[in-house]
């Protein structure tokens, strides 16, 4: 099962150029759902405000060279090792749904544009890969769903409540899901059962993609520029207004140490 | 001041939401970020000021009383044992404040569970839980009958 391509078992039913299409109209939906997002939020033009605010208020000239090296750091440890959450679980959660998510998109691109039928067999890794993305997506986005999230950890309620903020984790999770189990009941011979998660596979991954002005989807474009806003105001002096880090305080004593009274 | 939430800076990791004594900080059911509900209930404690591990808690005064243009903003440096304000007023002045966050050694304060029950004899007594030991001293002062003004009891 794992190193069977689903969308080239899929081509005997659903030509591969519908396949295709499918995929270009669901990036066309990301382009034109996270513009769309960017204009009606106001965000590019609240960025870009906060950018020249910092510059003018600047206590420090940041170089072209410090300027690659934040830019470095944020994509390194910003981006790549989503090094802005503080807890751990969460942190492990997130990077686990998000590379799944990017291997799990990836591969499937890979195998319906390069191999959507069985006469141009994918190599055993591809198939073996989308499989393994889609199972980090479960893991990272059911952990979250039902154990991290701060709806449910923080203010105690059910983790079967649904609000707006959780379009996106649903539909991902339940993308993947689906996902697996067209293809699981796609190789063992099971039409009917293939037919309905295919069907289930289809509206989750449209909603995932077709919601974007309405979730959070756009946040994996937001938040490198946030996170990369904060460290040039670190850089640049302006801190965005917090206190200047305390120089190691004396009169305090050292209270992680011994304790002290003054 | 009551205070308020900069939605890019948040992560919704849900701090505030535990340490508010007023039970006022929520996560927002669209953008899960947090926000405060009822900012005229804020007890003004600043805990979640302080809690916040991404500097997104920030105070403001009253707009009907208090002129916007200032800022207090919060710095908490737990390894340094600090806490730093920065009180920036409208006229471009500002302030820096570094005060200690507490002044006995971490991990040093017992917390409740770590004391033992009190005996139900304990639990008919005046005094609090574990007094007076817990107050380092022999006994709290306290009336005798003999002591009182005649015909009070």
């Amino acid at each position: 099962m794992f190193t069977s391509n689903p969308f080239a078992e899929l081509s005997a039913s659903v030509p591969p150029t519908v396949m295709q299409t499918y995929v270009v109209v669901m990036a066309l939906l990301v382009a034109g759902g996270t513009l769309f997002d960017i204009m009606h939020k106001k965000s590019a033009r609240f960025f870009f405000s906060n950018w020249r605010k910092s510059k003018t208020k600047a206590t420090r000239q940041v170089s072209d060279g410090r300027m690659v090296s934040i830019a470095v750091q944020t994509a390194v440890v910003d981006v790549m090792a989503s090094g802005e959450f503080c807890n751990m679980r969460r942190r492990i959660a997130h990077l686990l749904t998000m590379y799944g998510f990017v291997i799990y998109v990836v591969t499937t691109a890979i195998m319906v544009f390069a191999y959507p039928t069985p006469a141009t067999p994918a190599p055993a890794s591809l198939p073996t890969l989308w499989y393994i993305g889609a199972l980090m997506v479960c893991l990272g986005g059911y952990w979250f769903w039902f154990f991290i999230r701060v709806d449910v950890a923080a203010e105690g309620n059910s983790p079967f409540r649904f609000v707006r903020a959780d379009l996106f984790i649903v539909a991902l999770v339940l993308s993947a899901t689906f996902g697996l189990m067209w293809a699981y009941a796609q190789t063992r011979g099971n039409p009917t059962w293939a037919t309905v998660f295919l069907a289930l596979y289809v509206i989750s991954t449209t909603v995932l993609f077709g919601s974007i002005p309405w979730s959070k989807f756009s946040h994996m474009f937001f938040k490198p520029a946030a996170a990369l806003q904060k460290r040039v105001a670190e850089a640049n002096g302006t801190r965005a207004n917090l206190p200047p880090p305390a120089e190691a305080p004396k009169i305090y004593g050292r209270v992680l140490g011994q304790p002290r009274h003054y | 001041m009551p205070t308020f939430v900069y939605m890019t800076s948040c992560d919704g990791c849900g701090h505030c939401v535990d340490i508010c004594p007023s039970d006022i900080m929520h996560i927002d059911s669209i953008y899960r970020r947090a926000y405060n509900i009822e900012p005229n209930m804020c007890w003004e404690c600043y805990s979640c000021v302080k809690a916040c591990p991404q500097n997104a808690i920030d105070c403001r005064g009253y707009a009907d009383f208090a002129p916007l243009g200032h800022s207090v903003r919060v710095l908490r440096e737990p390894e340094k044992a600090t806490i730093s304000w920065k009180i920036k007023f409208r006229d471009g002045r500002e302030k820096d404040f570094v005060s200690p966050i507490r002044t006995t050694a971490w991990g040093s304060i017992k917390s409740p569970a770590d004391y033992a029950s009190p005996t139900p004899a304990a639990m008919n007594s005046q005094e609090l839980a574990h007094e007076p030991e817990a107050l380092k001293i022999d006994a709290l002062p306290a009336l005798s009958r003999d002591r009182l003004k005649q015909g009070l009891i």
